[in-house]
């Protein structure tokens, strides 16, 4: 059983859910604004179960907490794309689209693992992440097939996210499932749903990788976990 | 504000029943759009189980200058209240 395949798992709904977070207050929208932070808190909560099952399996000690405050950004094991900065709205949604997509084919797989306990979260999780992926793909839709300022924006989100899409389905053993069969499911939805939306799929396939082995983190991501961890490494035995 | 979305009504069954009952309003593009909206702002704490939204532009309603003759002449017609009949005990709570 791989406490590394249950790392990628939650260290990637631990830095999605804390780049989601950081609209809270700043949405478009009131509305957009607590969708946000309700996904946000979704995938904190799915980072409790994953961080949790892996602290337990490893067995030295460690809780959710100390994995999620006190790892530095090489010991992290979540994909390139969830590091990516939000900018603006655009890419924060179609960011989250092409997770969503991955993220429910992916938990879908992991609802049969014979693991009882991943199992058990995968199944938990794969309702709020369905949910997800509808909201995402349906403000892709609205946006890439919206105004002209939104049409292009959208477009240029996809361009600038597609080359983190290959290491979504790039397979090995650490994974808890093959990672490399999902991008089928994969390609259908984003297909359908990038029609509907007016966008055009880039051509190139070419892939960043090293998010998910930890062999090359962006930069990004340091100065994520520095925001992040800032106050339960200054103040190790806080309470909140 | 003309770029501002249209308003809706959000109507929600709290539990099996009982009736939908208005919760408030929000803003969204479509009919989609709103249920998804709804279901992230007024069912976060499990509210419900059933979720309407309506236009709000589609509601006709009374004005509050018409409460002298719509309302009042209710006030001294005590007897539209079922409340001068015995009703027996076995028939439990109503």
């Amino acid at each position: 059983m791989s406490v590394e395949g249950l790392l990628r798992l939650g260290d990637n709904t631990l830095v999605l859910g804390q780049r989601l977070s950081a609209w809270c207050g700043h949405a478009p929208a009131l509305e957009e604004d607590i969708a946000l932070a309700n996904i946000a808190l979704d995938l904190i909560g799915q980072t409790q179960l994953w961080l949790g099952l892996a602290a337990a399996r490893e067995g030295q000690g460690r809780d959710a907490d100390t994995l999620a405050f006190h790892r530095d950004a090489w010991d992290f094991r979540n994909l390139l794309l969830v590091e990516q900065p939000n900018r603006d709205f655009g890419v924060t949604m179609m960011r989250q689209f092409l997770f969503d997509t991955w993220h429910l084919a992916a938990l879908t797989a992991l609802t049969e693992h014979a693991d009882a306990d991943i199992s058990a979260i995968a199944q938990k999780a794969v309702k709020e992440v369905t949910y997800h992926r509808e909201r995402s793909t349906d403000t892709v839709i609205a946006l890439g097939d919206g105004t002209e300022e939104s049409h292009n924006r959208m477009q240029s989100a996809l361009d600038r996210l597609w080359p983190y899409v290959g290491e979504m389905f790039a397979s090995d053993d650490a994974d808890l499932t093959n990672m490399a069969a999902l991008r089928a499911p994969f390609d259908t939805h984003v297909t359908a749903t990038l029609a509907e939306a007016t966008l055009v799929r880039p051509d190139s396939d070419f892939a960043h990788m090293g998010g998910k082995t930890g062999v090359r983190h962006s930069e990004h991501l340091g100065h994520m976990l520095a925001t992040m961890q800032v106050l339960p490494r200054s103040y190790p035995d806080a309470k909140w | 504000m003309s770029n501002e979305w249209p308003l809706w009504e959000v109507f929600i069954r709290g539990q099996h029943g009982l009736s939908h009952r208005h919760v408030g309003s929000l803003h969204a593009s479509d009919a989609e759009h709103a249920l998804q909206n709804a279901r992230d702002v007024y069912t976060r704490r499990k509210e419900g189980v059933s979720i309407w939204v309506v236009p709000a532009a589609d509601i006709t309603a009374s004005a509050p200058e018409d409460k002298g003759s719509f309302y009042d002449p209710a006030d001294d017609k005590v007897y539209r209240h079922p409340t001068f009949f015995d009703i027996p005990d076995d028939v439990g709570a109503m």
